[in-house]
């Protein structure tokens, strides 16, 4: 890791990969598996616990030299619960037939331990400028994996992407992926990938650093 | 009484809270790694999903019907609260059974499937009784799906499984399975 680059890019960019919330922190699956059946469900999900997270992130940050330590979980949970029930009706409002398909998992956007995660681990700790960036980190990985597990499930299952379809008149659905199963098998499988991933690169790194020993 | 029935195979099986509507899924992949703990985890979260049944039941027939907004942060609360008072009556009256549940009680208040099952009994409009046997229906299924997988991983444990593959991807594969089986209970509701 660079260290020249400024801290605040770095608390962005941890979000998006390397602490990614779904793929490194397996956190905030409850909400998101039963969504992901489409691309744009996954979309308002992740777009909703977008708003959730940075909103939260913010009102803590700022409020952090109020809140009595005894009480503070207490106070996050009905500060996020607060902008929950501001999305619930706003998507309500504007977007009736999305609402309608996600419906009971918007208020289920309270539990997800990831956005209390960061309240209590990060926004509760630093200023307002940098907890706002964490939470915008986090939340753009959130959305990303969201949409990749959105995206697999949408086009195997249904043979379409955000409603195009991809394959023509011959293609057999999988219809497994897009019922709950195929939940749980995308995303166990995209872990693997990512663990893949994360070894080859550590493996790559140690060896640049014995290339490194050996030059010198 | 056959429809109170439905509901309570449908919340056990058919529409397991954990297989197919994905809620709970932070303890189920957490804490089932021995049997014993998981049955245990099942039980603490049944007992709080029936006494959560019953608070939402008179929050919405009381209190929300004037204030219809205030749902979802009166819900967490609710249950925030009623976890917390219900670890004070078991220390108090069973220090044994308060030590065999330990950490597991106020892990309960971030189970989703608390707040689910209040929200989705909400949406359906069931009454005290029809909500009762749904939280009995749902908790139970919850403890059958979380001693299924503590069981199934306490195999794996023993097998020759690639080393990348072990941990969450290898519970999520496994749960998966699981969950196809879980769909074969599907059926039921066409036959009758």
């Amino acid at each position: 890791m660079p260290t020249s680059k400024p801290d605040a890019y770095q608390e962005f960019i941890k979000g998006l990969w390397r602490d990614n919330p779904v793929f490194a922190q397996v956190l905030g699956m409850c909400p998101m598996l039963a969504v992901t059946n489409s691309a744009v469900n996954a979309l308002a999900m992740g777009g909703a616990t977008f708003f959730v997270l940075v909103a939260s992130s913010f009102l803590v940050s700022s409020l952090k030299r109020w809140i009595p330590k005894q009480v503070r979980i207490s106070t996050y949970v009905i500060i996020i619960a607060t902008f929950v029930t501001v999305i619930d009706y706003s998507l309500q409002a504007l977007l009736p037939a999305i609402h309608k398909e996600l419906g009971a998992f918007i208020p289920l956007i309270v539990v997800n331990c990831m956005i209390l995660g960061r309240q209590e681990s990060f926004a509760s700790r630093h200023s307002i400028g940098l907890a706002v960036i964490d939470a915008l980190g986090m939340a753009v990985g959130f959305l990303f994996a969201l949409l990749a597990l959105g995206s697999v499930r949408e086009i195997l299952g249904n043979g379409t992407w955000l409603g195009l379809d991809l394959f023509g008149p011959n293609f057999e659905p999988w219809v497994i992926m897009v019922l709950p199963p195929g939940g749980f098998l995308t995303l166990g499988l995209l872990l693997l990938l990512f663990s893949w991933l994360a070894e080859r690169r550590q493996k790559l790194a140690e060896r640049l650093a014995e290339m490194e020993v050996e030059g010198t | 009484m056959n429809a109170l029935l439905w509901i309570f195979i449908s919340a056990l099986l058919v529409n397991n809270f954990v297989l197919s509507y994905f809620l709970g899924l932070c303890p189920f992949l957490g804490v089932s790694g021995r049997l014993e703990t998981a049955f245990r985890l099942g039980l603490a979260t049944l007992f709080v999903m029936l006494i959560t049944a019953l608070c939402s039941w008179l929050l919405n027939t009381y209190v929300l019907i004037h204030a219809p907004y205030l749902r979802i942060i009166s819900f967490i609360v609710v249950i925030a609260s009623t976890v917390q008072f219900i670890e004070m009556v078991i220390k108090r009256v069973s220090p044994g059974l308060f030590r065999a549940l330990g950490i597991f009680l106020p892990l309960i208040t971030t189970n989703c499937a608390i707040l689910g099952l209040a929200i989705f009994a909400t949406n359906k409009g069931y009454g005290l009784i029809e909500g009762l046997i749904y939280a009995l229906g749902a908790g139970l299924g919850f403890t059958l799906a979380l001693v299924l997988m503590a069981g199934l991983r306490e195999e794996t444990e023993l097998a020759p499984v690639p080393r990348l593959l072990r941990g969450t991807a290898l519970n999520l594969i496994i749960a998966g399975i699981l969950s196809m089986a879980f769909m074969g209970f599907a059926g039921l509701f066409s036959a009758a």
